[in-house]
């Protein structure tokens, strides 16, 4: 038994029983949930007059509908108070620790768990929520689930589903001046496609993963479901360790941390660990990506041309042309000059501390350009308040961004931040479809947040390279 | 296994009904239940608000869109290409599709989190070659009355007195066929094994609550 990956010695710890379906039932080691896809979870559970099995092992977060300005109660929008006092009576009920905005560990649920220590390797973590895949940056199996799930999990403790296949994304190499993480994911999904993943969990490895801080692991993760694979993950190394031990759980639990750690060594990915797929990845190659399309497949290197919609594969076609009707883009060119009126800093993807950090580096001393509007909206509480002791906020305010309070924001467009009728948005977040800002003639330019920043002082998509020395982070 | 828990689980094994085709690669959760849609604590009156921005315009006026049409009002099988409902993990997409009246969705491929939310309202997802579907969208096109009945357990889709032959995932027959596609209560009655699996991950115990108090 020494070929095996990551996926499957967690899987295999964490597996009940194999269900009639075929399916296995798995045991779920951390239910994170939030507001938006609990609430209809919990009155199914009350239907069935069920009690929930596990609430130590559940944790909530308020995070899509919160306003990230007044957050003074009730909150202005009605929707959004129900739905924020739903939460609270159900966790209540059941006795769910809940990090609410009065705690100042609120934030987006995929920023919160890692930074109290929740999440940690070797742990199966589900959330009704897509960008669960984050969580696998700590060698943890996490994938997202859909509220008829959630009721399982909260009902049972455990999950039905079926294995998948392991690709190694194996990135070797250095990412050079102003390439990030964020690139590094979009560059897969456009080479593997939005479906590549279909079927599969994806591991991430080789020495440009390896040198990652957490954060960019995270980044990185996070996408896997852009790709179609529904969790990817990083094995567990001293990088890891080091964001754990500083936790407040292993702060509280300093002799788990011990206690644990040949537990999360002893999941690491065999060294002649069989893979289903094997794709590489140099790192050297890479440059800044941003999106020309209305999909996370549709980027390409900020120096590139937009392809012609004949040149792509039979199935794309349809979809590019519209995609470049929708943005008014013209293929042959690049996006370098595409002008935009909003820039957002924030999202699951990328507005943890060394985000906002490597993007103030790049706005301080520079103005954001007349007629754009852009925003910070840090992913927690407390990345906010770290931010802000540091002089971030600063930095951010006098060059003329917006600093809200922390949340999903215009990621998705639920609260009040969103897009106006047809704005260009440089985005910091994961997904650019059509609509998804809050407008569905908005649209929506992914990028690494340096890029947004440079976007913001320029009015215009930027190679940042070409803006500012840069220097990797 | 817990008295209470007893629903009524019925057996798919079939699902037929007038067609409507949704044509378009990579249509995703945002297109078909925009996030506005989903400041809502029930699922209730979602079907709306299916497919909204693609059917009316900012000011509210009729875009074209097969939903609006008269002729697909009582049509219950849609067939859609690949990779449909990709993006968010939202149940708030397959509930509006079933609320506005789909009960089986046929295509070239889909979305593995969409196609698990379907499953767990027990609505079918079968594939066929991109080529079939378009000609069977083609057909529904010419006969929005025509009848199409889905074989799950035989994976055979029947239209027009010809029989094709589509593809539906193993576990998703199993659990559609054999009427355990609401796995709640199949779960809990392993409460028992549940527990031993817990016990032996070095990180449950303690770990369980000590962050909770
Ligand atoms: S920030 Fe965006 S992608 Fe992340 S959880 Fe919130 S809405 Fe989802």
């Amino acid at each position: 038994m020494s070929d095996r990956t990551l996926y499957d010695k967690v899987w295999d710890r964490h597996k009940v029983t194999t269900l009639p379906t075929g399916q296995d039932q798995l045991f779920v080691g951390l239910h994170l949930i939030h507001e938006v896809t609990s609430p209809q979870a919990f009155g199914m559970l009350r239907e069935r007059d069920l009690e929930v099995a596990y609430p130590d092992l559940t944790h909530a977060t308020v995070d899509h509908i919160v306003p990230t300005a007044d957050q003074s109660r009730p909150y202005e929008e009605d929707a959004a108070e129900e739905m924020m006092s739903e939460l609270e009576a159900n966790v209540r009920e059941a006795g769910i620790d809940f990090s609410d905005p009065t705690t100042g560990d609120q934030g987006i649920v995929h920023v919160i768990g890692p930074e109290q220590g929740l999440t940690q390797p070797g742990k199966t973590i589900v959330c009704g929520d897509s960008h669960t895949s984050t969580h696998g940056a700590f060698g943890a199996l996490a994938f997202g689930i859909g509220t008829s799930q959630i009721r399982d999990v909260l009902a049972t403790g455990t999950v039905a589903m079926e294995k998948q296949k392991v690709r190694k994304i194996q990135v070797d190499g250095e990412l050079g001046d102003g390439v990030e993480a964020k690139d590094v994911i979009l560059e897969i999904i456009s080479r593997l496609g939005t479906e590549g993943g279909v079927g599969y969990v994806y591991e991430y490895a080789g020495e440009a993963i390896e040198d990652l801080g957490m954060e960019g692991r995270m980044s990185i993760c996070n996408m896997s479901i852009e790709g179609g694979a529904r969790a990817g993950y990083v094995n567990p190394d001293e990088t890891t360790y080091e964001w754990l031990e500083e936790t407040d759980y292993f702060q509280e639990n300093p002799d788990e941390f011990e206690a644990l750690k040949p537990y999360w060594e002893s999941i690491r990915s065999d060294e002649d660990a069989e893979y289903d797929d094997i794709v590489r990845i140099d790192a050297d190659e890479l440059e800044p990506v941003v999106t020309w399309g209305t999909t996370p497949g549709q980027g390409i290197g900020i120096t590139d041309p937009i392809p012609e919609a004949e040149a792509l594969p039979a199935d794309k076609q349809d979809t590019a042309r519209r995609a470049q009707e929708h943005m008014r883009v013209e293929p042959g060119e690049t996006m370098d000059g595409y002008e935009i009126d909003v820039a957002f800093l924030g999202s699951c993807t990328n507005a943890r501390l060394p985000d906002l950090r490597r993007a103030a580096r790049i706005v301080e001393g520079h103005e954001v350009a007349d007629d754009v509007r852009a925003m910070v909206v840090p992913g927690s509480q407390r990345v906010q308040e770290a931010a802000e002791e540091e002089g971030l906020k600063d930095t951010f305010e006098d060059a003329g961004f917006e600093w809200r309070n922390a949340g999903c924001s215009m990621c998705l467009g639920m609260n009040e931040d969103q897009l106006e009728g047809d704005e260009a948005c440089a985005s910091s977040s994961n997904r650019n479809f059509v609509g998804r800002q809050g407008s569905k003639d908005g649209r929506t330019v992914l990028m690494n947040p340096r890029m947004v920043a440079a976007a913001a002082i320029t009015g215009e998509v930027t190679d940042v390279r070409d803006l500012k020395e840069v220097t990797t982070v | 296994m817990t008295g209470a828990d007893e629903v009524e689980i019925p057996e798919v094994d079939s699902a037929s009904g007038s067609g409507l085709p949704i044509r378009g690669n990579d249509i995703d959760t945002d297109q078909i239940i925009p996030a506005r849609f989903m400041k809502v604590v029930t699922f209730d009156g979602l079907g709306e608000f299916a497919f909204f921005d693609k059917r009316f315009t900012e000011d509210d006026d009729l875009k074209d869109h097969p939903f609006n049409e008269d002729r697909f009002q009582d049509s219950s099988v849609m067939v859609v290409n690949s990779n449909f409902g990709c993006g968010s993990s939202r149940e708030h997409a397959p509930q509006a599709l079933m609320r506005w009246g789909i009960d089986a969705i046929i295509g070239e491929s889909f979305a593995e989190i969409f196609a698990g939310n379907c499953l767990a309202l027990g609505i079918p997802t079968v594939t066929a070659d991109s080529e079939t579907i378009q000609d069977l969208q083609d057909w529904v096109d010419e006969n929005p009355d025509g009848e199409i009945n889905i074989d799950i357990e035989d994976e055979k889709v029947t239209y027009d007195e010809q029989t094709i032959d589509v593809t539906v995932d193993d576990a998703q027959r199993k659990a559609l066929v054999d009427g355990v596609w609401d796995t709640t209560a199949l779960m809990k009655s392993n409460a028992g094994a549940v527990g031993e699996t817990a016990r032996d991950l070095p990180y449950v115990g303690d770990a369980a609550g000590s962050s909770a108090d």
